[in-house]
């Protein structure tokens, strides 16, 4: 969907158009008169437009870091006649899609591609540091009330490697099934790569671990917060008998993911 | 709770009738002009104001029932009585207006005030005369159309039969016949069987004036229905469907909002549809469903502010939308206290304004003008400038004559066209 976010006034990320939507449902419920179900109706159309331009621009994210960790893979291969093995595939079946390799000269093209920067080997470092850098892709959301920490990268939920880019000991877990940890526990498990070819090696180790089912594109995949409006209208009007019980925990249960996440972003 | 919600004039124009927020209804009655008199003549003047819908709750959904009337709709006279239906977001009623100016005098039984006289002093019969007494206007509830809708009505409209008449919520339309409140049939119900399939909502609905078996329902999504009740008993499948296709290239996240429509309209021949949606009124032929015949822009300079319009409720605005008397020219509202007059045939626009400080009685109207590029004139008043919160909603045209009226939130402002008082051209 092409956007014209040029002419536009106020802030019209997508994130904001979605807060905004979300608080004007929330208020709706109180509104005398009952809850009109034009105004939600339409209200849930810009959620779903804003939702739906935020996941085409995490895809864009991730192809293009896709496309350059391909070409630096196969550059770094060629260079170093690389000694490592590839991981074992994660378990699932690998969904993502095939990317076309791009065997011809890496750096430069993959920048010219627009693709990111290549930065020394840790600029990956821990989304929680450095939210906001343009070498992160990560983001991590907290939810208050499972504490769960859920990193997503790159759009794809990333087990815990956040803290990978700690060079001498990096602790990401590359275990198959968990897709999230609690707070408190350390789990991370030692990578097996060794530090010396630790670049080559952690790119290589995204591309496999992406290579999971964790990275599937499907979108329901991709956050189980993201996908809560997967499915059009849903829920906020079931029945307007129901409206007191069905739809206000409903709405409440989607707003609440929605703020914890928000306020994670 | 005195925000004027709805107008609409009666069949001859002579009777104006408003609704409110409140509930309320008021009648204005034009003056009829004297002979020998010249000047005030053709004024509204109040002529009845009445209590139509109290809030009510409903206890079994624990909801509250707004009392605002959303639409009020004049039944074609029959007799001396007038008869106007009233609604609210849940029911319809249905309003006697009589007049009453002579009473009974010289009864047998009663005395003057009323009471009963001792039988024995009575030694005469007499039948009792009418005399003339000061005018009074009652309003008595007739009908009371209840329990017909799940959501919010939105729409009514009475059918050239005379007999029926219909009535539209989000997601159905019933007919009524005017005698019977217990019953009603549904002509369209767009209710999906989940409502997490749901994708669009009527928004307003009308019979044709004349072919009493089609009627019109426009939806969210910027769609027009035509249907025939000849067809089927349940009208989902339409006769036609008028739809213009989305331009890609204005695509938006608030494409689905703009092009919902808030009103439709016949014209007067028939031969017409008029629609509302929020930044253009569009004209539409009966006998062509691709797209609309004429486009108007009624403020296009709002389509980049539709992010702070989406913040601050503005683009939920529903504007009317009215035809005059010879559907030559059309009028919508707009914000800041303007209003829009488009001329069909020369496609020119002009904007007025409704506004206190020009509206001395006989003053002339201003046209105004929105700055958006080029050389500003005096006057001119800038995009940024603009009052949301003074917003033209509801408006109607006098069915034969020059004679509009505005309702600009709780004040309601008539004018006339002194010029050209029937129905020319302007």
């Amino acid at each position: 969907m092409e956007v014209d976010r040029g002419a536009m006034e106020c802030a019209v990320d997508a994130q904001s158009l979605i807060s905004m939507s979300l608080m004007k449902i929330h208020s709706s419920r109180t509104q005398r008169g009952g809850i009109k179900l034009h105004k939600n109706l339409l209200v849930s159309y810009v959620l779903r437009n804003a939702r739906q331009l935020y996941i085409k621009e995490k895809y864009a994210e991730i192809y293009r870091m896709q496309q350059y960790e391909e070409v630096m893979a196969v550059c770094s291969g060629i260079q170093e006649l690389d000694p490592l093995e590839p991981l074992e595939p994660q378990g699932a079946e690998d969904a993502e899609p095939e990317q076309p390799v791009r065997a011809a000269g890496c750096g430069e093209e993959s920048r010219a591609a627009g693709g990111r920067e290549p930065e020394p080997p840790y600029y990956r470092s821990c989304c929680m540091e450095d939210q906001f850098s343009q070498n992160c892709n990560k983001t991590t959301v907290l939810d208050l009330d499972t504490h769960v920490v859920t990193t997503v990268e790159n759009g794809f939920l990333h087990q815990d490697c956040c803290c990978a880019a700690a060079a001498a000991a990096p602790q990401c877990a590359p275990g198959a099934a968990a897709r999230k940890r609690k707070v408190d526990s350390a789990g991370c498990s030692p990578d097996a790569e060794e530090p010396s070819d630790y670049t080559a090696g952690r790119k290589r180790l995204k591309r496999e671990e992406c290579s999971g089912a964790d990275c599937s594109p499907d979108a329901s995949n991709i956050s189980n917060l993201i996908s809560i409006f997967g499915s059009g209208f849903s829920g906020l009007l079931s029945r307007q008998a129901d409206l007191e019980q069905v739809c206000s925990k409903q709405a409440l249960a989607s707003l609440g993911a929605w703020t914890r996440a928000i306020v994670a972003f | 709770a005195d925000v004027i919600s709805t107008v609409e004039f009666n069949q001859t124009g002579d009777l104006l009738a408003t609704g409110d927020k409140g509930g309320r209804v008021v009648i204005f009655q034009r003056e009829t002009e004297e002979a020998g008199e010249v000047g005030d003549s053709g004024e509204y003047n109040v002529y009845s104001t009445f209590q139509s819908h109290e809030p009510d709750f409903d206890y079994l959904k624990s909801l509250e029932i707004e009392e605002k009337i959303n639409k009020i709709r004049w039944l074609p006279q029959q007799n001396a009585a007038h008869f106007l239906l009233s609604t609210n977001d849940k029911t319809v009623k249905l309003w006697k207006v009589s007049e009453r100016d002579k009473r009974p005098e010289g009864y047998n039984l009663k005395d003057e005030e009323g009471r009963i006289k001792d039988v024995s002093t009575i030694t005469s019969l007499r039948v009792p005369v009418l005399k003339p007494t000061d005018l009074m206007v009652e309003v008595r509830p007739r009908r009371v159309f209840a329990n017909g809708h799940t959501y919010h009505i939105n729409s009514i409209s009475v059918n050239s039969d005379g007999e029926t008449y219909l009535s539209a919520d989000d997601l159905r339309i019933n007919m009524w016949h005017l005698d019977i409140t217990d019953r009603s049939f549904n002509i369209v119900d767009i209710k999906p069987a989940n409502m997490e399939d749901l994708t669009e909502v009527i928004t307003a609905a009308e019979f044709h004036p004349h072919h009493c078996h089609l009627f019109v329902y426009s939806s969210s999504k910027g769609t027009l229905r035509l249907c025939d009740m000849r067809a089927s008993a349940l009208c989902d499948r339409h006769t036609k469907l008028f739809e213009e296709p989305e331009d890609p290239g204005s695509r938006s996240f608030f494409s689905e909002i703009i092009s919902s429509v808030s009103d439709v309209k016949f014209s007067h021949s028939g031969r017409y549809l008029l629609t509302r949606d929020y930044l253009t009124a569009k004209v539409w032929d009966l006998n062509m469903d691709k797209g609309p015949v004429e486009t108007y822009q009624v403020h296009e300079y709002l389509r980049s502010k539709l992010c702070s319009l989406y913040e601050n409720d503005c683009i939920f605005d529903k504007f009317e939308c009215v035809w005059n008397s010879s559907d030559s020219v059309i009028m919508t509202g707009a914000y800041n206290s303007f209003f829009r007059m488009f001329d069909r045939e020369t496609g020119r626009g002009v904007t007025l304004e409704a506004w206190r400080e020009n509206s001395k009685p006989r003053a002339v109207l201003r046209t105004r003008r929105v700055y958006t590029g080029g050389k500003r004139r005096r006057g001119d008043v800038g995009v940024d400038s603009l009052d949301f919160t003074k917003k033209i909603l509801h408006m109607a045209w006098h069915p034969e004559e020059n004679i509009i009226a505005i309702a600009a939130t709780n004040n309601l402002y008539i004018f006339q066209d002194r010029v050209n008082p029937d129905a020319q051209t302007q």
